[in-house]
Parts: structure tokens; C-alpha cells; sequence
């Protein structure tokens, strides 16, 4: 076995990755960039634990039945008898927190917060990452079409962008989401709530990602690999998919990463505002705005507060961290 | 040199204009003039230098050759075929016969594929199979280039400059070219690998019959691998000739300006040749000097450079220059000059 990097007539060249990867050479050989920047990663404490919680997360939304089955009561059943029916608040001490009601229960009615959490995880991460995919996939499409292509193509796109970010999202969503009836596109009930959500914010939200997209498509059409591509006699397609796409990656996963968390607020701001998935289905911002009605029951805010807190902040941390180590250099 | 009388590739009075454009309603308010009527022929198994200060349009030109940008003027004939304007798709099978190893190795790889997909995508885009397989091709190819064939799998950020060039190199080498377009290949590389590359470049020319184009912005650089040397100057070729007459005597004040920054190796010779150092910047490309483009920074500049163009005419054997005033010019091609 030779030495890593000897090749003939080049032993006195600088090697520069040796630099950044610290003293042992060897260590990098043969690593993509994902390789390098997943070995950066790992040593981010702060990011590697918001991928924790998020991982945690995803999996608390998955079992939620399970979850529930042993560790609460099912999200809709009531529970009068755990109600003061003088004052409509729990009884007992902390909203009715007890080992059989983790987080409490509703005033009124009497449900099981914790369940309640639970299943509303559901819905936040489900749209939440749906309506990013959505805008993800529009976005990136256009996005390297406009800056491949340039020209009338790119003018086209770019001004269909800048229309849609002028657009007043919420009022929007709002007023849509609000005459949409309880049936329509051949879905009804919670089903088409989320895909009506997911629709509004992923189809408004996609000039995001395409501007970012395009800035990167423009400068990386100007690096000679694409023009090396080019005078072998590649078409649009190969250079589009092999050359472009691989160097677009990161940042989208950046992107993607760090809008999760927006779209998560996004969601919990209808669902407050009343116009998202529609109750008795739980969601975190719907949970929200029925404790603003019972502010002397504090721990009926706290607890999906504390919820969407979490849930953003763990994304945040992810995505800052995969950012840096994606791309050191920052920008 | 099988045929030595019909030329690989040919220039014939090649432009490119570049638009600049104002305002949303891109109305066009001037041109590039990058490249500005150029001829010259390139004749199979050569090289020819092509040397100028940067901003010159040296690297529009390779573009132009190697159809990367569409001409404004003018016409390429590589084999007798005019490409000048080929679609894309016609020129897709002669793509294999000229290629271009570009000037900067950080760029001209992808990052994100390995040196084999690298070397390898010549005969992906092509659609060529190998006796063996790509990857025993792409190997031979790698240590044909002085590169350790088991760093197939390895990515370009795991190698120098000077390895990243040959990788480049490499990859142009894959579909045997019978040109080569070379811009500016070790200008971003340590001055001590330089030599190192353009050595190999000879030997593969040796070896595989290629022939040439190489680009750079000083004389030093080709003054060892090239056959002839053409001497650019704001998108016109000022002189062209072969490289002994050249670089013994220069008969263009730009050349000579551009001879007296090529560093003398022998001490003693240094205090033979006098300094000529070029006054200012290469004016804009956008508004050329009228005439002689030269004449804002020449010395023998005299009324008649600002207003005819010099035109660019053979005074010696094989050696033409543009300049109303050329310098050791023998006797009886000057009396045609001044008739
Ligand atoms: N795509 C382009 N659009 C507009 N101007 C260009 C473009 N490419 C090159 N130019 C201009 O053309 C001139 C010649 O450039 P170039 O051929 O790169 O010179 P060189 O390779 O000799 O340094 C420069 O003034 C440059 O700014
Ligand atoms: S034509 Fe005149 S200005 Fe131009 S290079 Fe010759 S002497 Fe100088
Ligand atoms: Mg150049």
C-alpha cells in the first residue's frame, strides 16, 4: 500500500484538506463532502441533541395510539368527574396533574392534555413537513430552471416569485381556509383540513427556497465543471441532474431544516386563529387558543406552548448545525 | 504532421461582441468587443501559443473554438468542417475529437463526484463502452497522467492543485481528442508545479499525437511547449509566428513590452536587453482605442496609429505582425511597409 496521497512528481504539493482535517491525513481519504460534514456534525453536541428531540418527536407521532393506550386516556373522551362543575376547572392540585393525568386535564370537559399533545404532534409535524416538501420540490424545479435556463424563463419565474411573496399570506390562508367547506376535492374532515394547510403554506412558501436555488444555480453555472460538462457534449437534463442538482443539496436540506420550524408556527397560528384542522382534532395551536379562554388554568397553556417551544427550538438548533457543518465557511 | 497543408482547426475572422444591456427592458447600450476579428490556423500535431495580458480575450476565444459560446462573426472550421454555427446536437460526436482543459482546477471539477465519475463521464455523455469497462478505462487514463489509478473513488477536495489539473487533464484525454483547447492550464498552479504539467502535456503529445491550442498571459509559460506563438491584444491578434522568431525577434512594441517581463535565466545577459514596462491597464473592451488598440500605451505611437488600423500582414517568413511600425524588420519587407 502506498502513501495516501503519493503520487508520482507531486510529493512536494500542499495538500489543503489535511489542514482542515487535522493532523491525521489518512482519516479523510476517500470521503464524499456528506462524509466530511456528517463527521462535523457529530461533534455538535447542541445540534446532535435537537436531532435527538426531533427524532423523539417523530417517533412520539408515530405511536401516538400506543403512547397513549398506556400512558393516557384517549385524546377525545371525557372526563367530567375530574372537573370542579361550580368553577369548570380541574380539580385537584396543578390543573389535575396526577400519574394518571400527566399533564392535567382540560377545564370543561375534562380531556387528557398529554394525549392531547401527543396526537397534536401529529398534525404539527405531518404539515409541517409536508407543506416543506411541497415547497421544497416547486421551489427547487423552478429554482434551477430559472437560473439554468436564464434568459425569458428566468424572467418569467423570478417575477411569478417576487407576486407570490407580495402576496399577504395569512390573510390569505386565512379567507381560504375559511370558506373551504367541510367537503370538497373529494376529501372531507381532518384529511382535508391537512391538505388544505399543507397546500396554502407549501404552495406560498415555495419562492423561498426557489430564490435561494437560483442564486445557487447561477453561480454554480458559471463554474467551469458545468462548461467541462458542456464541451463533452452534455445535454440539459445530464448537467440539470448530475452536475447541478448533487451541489444543491445542502442547501436545500439547510433550508429545508431551518423553514420545518416556520411552518410548524405557521400551522399553530391558524389552528389558533381557528382556521386550520378544525376540533375535536388535537392540535397544539387550537389547544392554544382554547386556553386563552381559561387564563386562570395556566398549565393548559403551558403544556402545548411548552409543545411548539420545543418542537421549533429543536429544529433550529438541527438546522444551525447542519448549516455549519454543511458549510463551514458560513456565508 | 501527416498533411501539413491543411489545417486541424481554422480561424477566420472570428468575433465576439458580448451585449451589455440597461434597465429592466434589457435595451442593449454597448458591446463587449472580447474578441475582434481574429484568423489563424492550427495545423494537426502543432501547438500553438496564445498569449496576451488578461482581459485580452484568450479564454472568449477557446470558448468560441470549443463552441462553449456562440460567435458573433466570423467562422471555425475544425477538419475542413465549418461549426461556426453546428446545433448542439451536430456538434455532439465531434465534441470527442477537441476538447479544453480549463484554467482553474478548484472549478472545473465537480465537488460532489469522484475522480472516476469525473474521468468517467466522457463515456456516459457519449454513450461510448469500453472494452473493459469504464472504470479500467478511467484507470488506464489516470496513470497515464502520472495519477494513482486506486484513487478512483477518492473526491476532488482530497487532492492539490497540481493533481485536481491532471484529473482535469485526464478527463479530456478519456475520449482520445485530436485537439486540445488548454486555457491558461498552470496559471493557478504553484509556479513549482508548473513545469511538472506543462511537461506532462508535452509528453501526451508525444504519446498521443495530440495537437494544441495553449493559452496563457505571459510569454514564459509557452515559450517552451509551443511550435508558434500568437500575441493577443484587446480581442486582435497583434502577431503570429513561429517561436524561435518570436522570441529572438519580436517585431510588435507589445511584444517586445511583454518579452521584457519574461525573466532572462543568464545573469550575464540581463543588461543586454532593455526594460520596456507597460504604462496602465488594458484599456476597456467595451470602448476600444480607435486603430492601433495598442496606441495608448506604445511608445512609438505616432498620429497615424489613432487613425488606421494596422492590419495584420506577414513582413518575414511565416511571421505576420500589426503594427505601423514594427521593430527589426528585415530590409526589403519594411520598404513594403513604408510604400
Ligand atoms: N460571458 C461574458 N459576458 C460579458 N462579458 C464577458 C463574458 N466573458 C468574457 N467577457 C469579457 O470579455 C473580455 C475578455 O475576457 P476573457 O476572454 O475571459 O479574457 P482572458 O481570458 O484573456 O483573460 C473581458 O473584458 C471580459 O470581461
Ligand atoms: S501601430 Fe503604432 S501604436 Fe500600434 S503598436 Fe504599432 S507603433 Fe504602436
Ligand atoms: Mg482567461
Amino acid at each position: 500500500m502506498t502513501a495516501p496521497l503519493d503520487v508520482p512528481g507531486s510529493a512536494t504539493e500542499a495538500d489543503p484538506e489535511a489542514v482542515l482535517a487535522g493532523a491525521d491525513r489518512k482519516a479523510i481519504q476517500g470521503r464524499s463532502l456528506g462524509q466530511i460534514a456528517w463527521m462535523r456534525l457529530k461533534r455538535d453536541k447542541v445540534a446532535l441533541a435537537g436531532a435527538g428531540v426531533i427524532i423523539f418527536l417523530v417517533l412520539v407521532a408515530l405511536f401516538a395510539p400506543l403512547i397513549v393506550k398506556f400512558l393516557g386516556h384517549p385524546p377525545l373522551e371525557f372526563h367530567r368527574e375530574k372537573i370542579d362543575q361550580s368553577t369548570l376547572t380541574p380539580t385537584g392540585a396543578f390543573g389535575g396533574m396526577s400519574w394518571d393525568y400527566l399533564f392535567g386535564v382540560e377545564p370543561l370537559w375534562g380531556r387528557d392534555i398529554f394525549s392531547r399533545i401527543v396526537y397534536g404532534a401529529r398534525i404539527s409535524l405531518l404539515i409541517a413537513f409536508l407543506a416543506t416538501l411541497l415547497s421544497v420540490v416547486i421551489g427547487t424545479v423552478l429554482g434551477v430552471v430559472a437560473g439554468y435556463f436564464g434568459g425569458w424563463v428566468d424572467t418569467v419565474i423570478s417575477r411569478a416569485m417576487d407576486v407570490f411573496l407580495a402576496f399577504p399570506l395569512l390573510v390569505f390562508a386565512i379567507a381560504l381556509a375559511g370558506v373551504v367547506p367541510d367537503q370538497a376535492f373529494g376529501m372531507s374532515g381532518d384529511t382535508l383540513r391537512v391538505s388544505l394547510l399543507v397546500f396554502i403554506i407549501g404552495f406560498f412558501s415555495w419562492p423561498y427556497i426557489g430564490r435561494i436555488v437560483r442564486g445557487q444555480t447561477l453561480s454554480l453555472r458559471e463554474r467551469e465543471f458545468i462548461d467541462a460538462a458542456r464541451s463533452l457534449g452534455a445535454r440539459g437534463p445530464y448537467i440539470i441532474f448530475r452536475e447541478l442538482l448533487p451541489n444543491l443539496i445542502a442547501p436545500i436540506l439547510i433550508y429545508a431544516t431551518l423553514v420545518i420550524p416556520t411552518n410548524i408556527l405557521f400551522e399553530a397560528a391558524l389552528s389558533f386563529l381557528g382556521v386550520g384542522v378544525r376540533p375535536p382534532t388535537p392540535t397544539w395551536g387550537g389547544m392554544l387558543a382554547e386556553a386563552a379562554r381559561f387564563y386562570t388554568v395556566p398549565h393548559f397553556a403551558i403544556f402545548p406552548g411548552l409543545a411548539i417551544f420545543v418542537t421549533v427550538l429543536a429544529f433550529n438548533l438541527f438546522g444551525d448545525g447542519l448549516r455549519d457543518a454543511l458549510d463551514p465557511r458560513g456565508r | 504532421m501527416t498533411t501539413p497543408n491543411e489545417p486541424l482547426l481554422s480561424v477566420q475572422d472570428l468575433q465576439k461582441y458580448f451585449p451589455v444591456t440597461k434597465g429592466l427592458l434589457k435595451r442593449q447600450v454597448g458591446a463587449v468587443k472580447a474578441v475582434d476579428g481574429i484568423s489563424f490556423d492550427v495545423f494537426k500535431g502543432e501547438t500553438l501559443g496564445v498569449v496576451g495580458e488578461s482581459g485580452c480575450g484568450k479564454s472568449t476565444m477557446g470558448r468560441l473554438v470549443t463552441r462553449l459560446l456562440e460567435p458573433t462573426g466570423g467562422k471555425v472550421l475544425f477538419e475542413g468542417q465549418d461549426i461556426t454555427h453546428m446545433s448542439q446536437g451536430r456538434l455532439r460526436p465531434l465534441r470527442r475529437d477537441m476538447q479544453m482543459i480549463f484554467q482553474d482546477p478548484f472549478s472545473s471539477l465537480n465537488p460532489r463526484h469522484t475522480v472516476g465519475a469525473i474521468v468517467g463521464a466522457p463515456f456516459r455523455i457519449q454513450g461510448i463502452k469500453t472494452e473493459h469497462g469504464t472504470k479500467k478505462a478511467v484507470q488506464e487514463i489516470l496513470e497515464l497522467v502520472g495519477l494513482n489509478p486506486e484513487h478512483y473513488n477518492r473526491y476532488p477536495h482530497e487532492f492539490s492543485g497540481g493533481q485536481r489539473q491532471r484529473i482535469g487533464i485526464a478527463r479530456t484525454l478519456a475520449l482520445k481528442p485530436k485537439m486540445i483547447i488548454a486555457d491558461e492550464p498552470v496559471s493557478a498552479l504553484d509556479v513549482s508545479i508548473q513545469a511538472q504539467v506543462v511537461n506532462l502535456l508535452e509528453d501526451l503529445q508525444n504519446e498521443l499525437d495530440l495537437t494544441y491550442v495553449v493559452i496563457a498571459h505571459d510569454l514564459s509559460v509557452v515559450r517552451h511547449i509551443s511550435d508558434r506563438v500568437a500575441v493577443m491584444y484587446l480581442g486582435k491578434l497583434v502577431e503570429l509566428a513561429d517561436r524561435k522568431d518570436l522570441y529572438e525577434s519580436p517585431m510588435h512594441p507589445y511584444t517586445n513590452a511583454l518579452m521584457s517581463a519574461v525573466p532572462i535565466p543568464d545573469p550575464a545577459r540581463r543588461n543586454d536587453r532593455e526594460r520596456i514596462r507597460l504604462q496602465g491597464d488594458v484599456p476597456s473592451p467595451l470602448s476600444p482605442p480607435p486603430a492601433c488598440r495598442f496606441h495608448t500605451r506604445c511608445w512609438k505611437a505616432q498620429a497615424i496609429c489613432k487613425v488606421e488600423e494596422p492590419p495584420l500582414v506577414e513582413l518575414a517568413s511565416r511571421h505576420q505582425v500589426a503594427c505601423h511600425f514594427p521593430e527589426k524588420v528585415p530590409q526589403e519587407a519594411a520598404e513594403a511597409v513604408s510604400a
